[in-house]
């Protein structure tokens, strides 16, 4: 027996995300008194693959096959299946982002699993199996109880966090063979070097308020004083006018974040903007309208133009940074 | 081209959420329900391409109980062209896409679109399931879709970027928000002509759920929001250091 883990890499890498995932599935592993398998697609370093051993992985299985390098959901599936019936998995654990959540499903349906997405904490119980999601865009949360034997669990980013916990290093190579499939990679566009609105551990982010696209300039700068985690965000309608990219709008159909710190510059606070914050840890308002809605999600607020406040917040925040 | 589409019936996006029995079951009293927003993206694509290829079929699709099927006459006149009610409320995202599957093996559709996820559970797994049991690619999360006579030409958002992928027939897709610009709303034409389009209700398979929720709970409420005049930037700066501890 064992908790499967699939541990995605973004060319040939880890991150914090990869080692969270280890994380939950280690102490999903202490419940049910197994240990943790974690399983790497793709050709990266000892190094890289020794990283999740120092987050509880007490071996690491290892794909190096060059025919996996380009991603296929029902490839991958495939291969995550057959490791997870080599481990005698009993509980898989995935991510509850854009990859994976194209290849989870598909294994649940291999295994015959049962599957709950949008973990956001452990197991409160192992048997009955019952485990807490977000429900209803993060209105609500919903306690599911998993019927069989097999369970799949997708984790909501940031949900659980990172719990040291160092194994010493034990790998294994894993191979397997492609499933056909008629899908054919034509392009992969990358966006900028910037990180990704779902990374980054501060977000200050935009709406209609700040009047034109020019005026991100200043939540760019914010942005920069804090550094390589943070990053700018945006609303619906900020992205639907191309102000902004739509890879960085956040919300109900878009991204649902959950940055340790949220900057809310020019934002209503509709309730489909809402469901895309509400993890964040902490949320900072600024807006003109005292009665805007985000003031009733944020934990600090300034009523102010935003044109005029982050200038001087800008200020106040390179100060800051120079001092500390 | 023929085209199936999977509805799901969902609470309004604006609507305040309450449960009753114990907790357990999703309060629908006064609710609005609409076509969940991802869907109906991918039904509004659906119907730009038919619209330009002769002889198209499009069939909306849901798997729910009879309330469902004012959710359906809304796909009806945005388009669709007939709809199939199958007469189940499953507790599980498996049990929706083996119903759907079961129906999709007699009916030879060339593509199927889901959306991302249902805003109700938030599950994200019905489209990728519904792949895997016909053995058929998919593209999950497309924010573009070109339908051609032999190949689909689907967009998705991957971490970091985009990834174009060629795809052909039959095929499972799974859309979001670019899939197209914005849903269409139905005109008065259609509306009266989704009163004379077929909707057919089909039986179930028989199956169990994999998962059921046991019970629901809110989040816990927000502390009051600390208001600081716009004047003392620098009190926010500090605040947010020494209080919230997050810089
Ligand atoms: C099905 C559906 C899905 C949706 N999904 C999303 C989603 O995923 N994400 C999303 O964001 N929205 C979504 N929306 C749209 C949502 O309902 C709101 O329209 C949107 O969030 C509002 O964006 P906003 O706050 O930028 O603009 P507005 O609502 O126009 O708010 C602008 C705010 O800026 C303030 N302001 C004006 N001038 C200044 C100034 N100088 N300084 C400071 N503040 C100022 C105003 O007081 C106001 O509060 C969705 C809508 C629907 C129907
Ligand atoms: N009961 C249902 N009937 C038809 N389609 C559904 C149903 N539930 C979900 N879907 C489709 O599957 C997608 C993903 O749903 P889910 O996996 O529940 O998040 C939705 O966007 C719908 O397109």
């Amino acid at each position: 027996m064992s908790v499967l883990v699939y541990t995605e890499n973004w060319d040939n890498q880890f991150k914090k995300l990869s080692f969270e995932l280890v994380s939950y599935a280690s102490s999903v592993a202490k419940q049910l008194n197994t240990n943790v398998v974690a399983l790497s697609i793709g050709a990266l370093s000892q190094e890289q693959l020794a990283s999740l051993s120092q987050y509880g992985a007490d071996k690491v299985l290892s794909l190096e096959n060059p025919d996996f390098k380009t991603f296929n959901a029902l490839q991958y599936a495939k291969a995550i299946t057959e490791a997870a019936q080599q481990e005698k998995a009993e509980v898989l654990v995935f991510a509850n982002n854009i990859s994976t959540r194209a290849v989870a499903p598909r294994v649940a349906v291999k295994l015959d699993a049962g599957f709950v997405s949008g973990c956001v904490s452990l197991p409160e119980s192992i048997s009955p199996f019952v485990v807490t999601k977000k429900a209803f865009s993060g209105k609500a949360m919903a306690k599911v109880q998993i019927n069989k034997g097999l369970k799949i669990l997708s984790l909501n980013q940031n949900a659980f966090g990172l719990i040291p916990n160092a194994k010493p290093f034990v790998s294994e190579t894993f191979n397997s063979t492609l499933a056909t499939s008629n899908a054919k990679l034509l392009e992969t566009r990358k966006s900028s070097g910037k990180m990704s609105v779902l990374d980054a551990e501060i977000l200050v982010s935009g709406g209609r308020g700040l009047k034109k696209a020019e005026n991100f300039a200043l939540l760019e700068q914010a942005s920069d004083i804090f550094g390589a985690t943070a990053t700018v965000a945006c609303t619906k309608p900020v992205a639907d006018l191309e102000w902004r990219p739509h890879s960085e709008h956040v919300g109900q159909t878009g991204k649902v974040v959950a940055p340790n710190l949220y900057f809310a510059v020019g934002i209503s606070g509709a309730i489909q903007h809402l469901a895309g914050i509400t993890s964040s840890k902490v949320i900072v308002a600024i807006n003109t309208d005292k009665d805007a809605p985000i003031f009733e999600a944020a934990d600090y607020g300034i009523i102010g133009d935003a044109l005029e406040v982050m200038p001087k917040l800008n200020e106040s925040l390179k100060t800051f940074k120079s001092k500390s | 081209m023929k085209i199936l589409v999977c509805i799901s019936h969902v609470p309004d996006t604006t609507a305040k959420i309450s449960f009753v029995d114990g907790n357990k079951t999703y309060n629908k009293e006064g609710q609005q329900f609409i076509i969940g927003p991802n869907e109906e993206l991918a039904l509004t694509r659906a119907i730009e391409i038919a619209e330009a290829q002769a002889g198209s079929t499009i069939t909306a699709l849901t798997v729910g109980g009879a309330e469902v099927e004012p959710t359906l006459r809304k796909a009806l006149a945005m388009g669709a062209s007939d709809a199939i009610r199958i007469d189940s409320t499953p507790k599980d995202a498996m049990n929706v896409a083996r119903q759907i599957a079961e129906l999709a093996k007699i009916q030879n559709y060339d593509v199927i679109l889901t959306g991302r996820e249902a805003i109700d559970y938030n599950g994200g797994q019905v489209g990728e399931m519904i792949a895997e049991l016909l053995g058929v690619d998919s593209v999950s999360g497309a924010t573009e879709m070109q339908l051609e006579s032999a190949k689909a030409l689907v967009t998705r958002e991957i971490d970091g970027g985009l990834e174009v992928v060629e795809l052909q027939y039959p095929a499972v897709i799974t859309g979001q928000k670019g899939i197209a610009k914005e849903p269409k709303i139905p005109a008065m034409r259609g509306i009266m002509m989704a009163r004379t389009k077929p909707l057919l209700v089909q039986a179930p398979i028989a199956l169990d759920d994999a998962t059921e929720v046991l019970e629901h709970s809110l989040p816990k409420a927000k502390g009051a929001c600390k208001m600081i005049p716009a004047d003392q930037v620098d009190e926010l700066v500090r605040l947010l250091h020494e209080e919230a501890k997050i810089i």
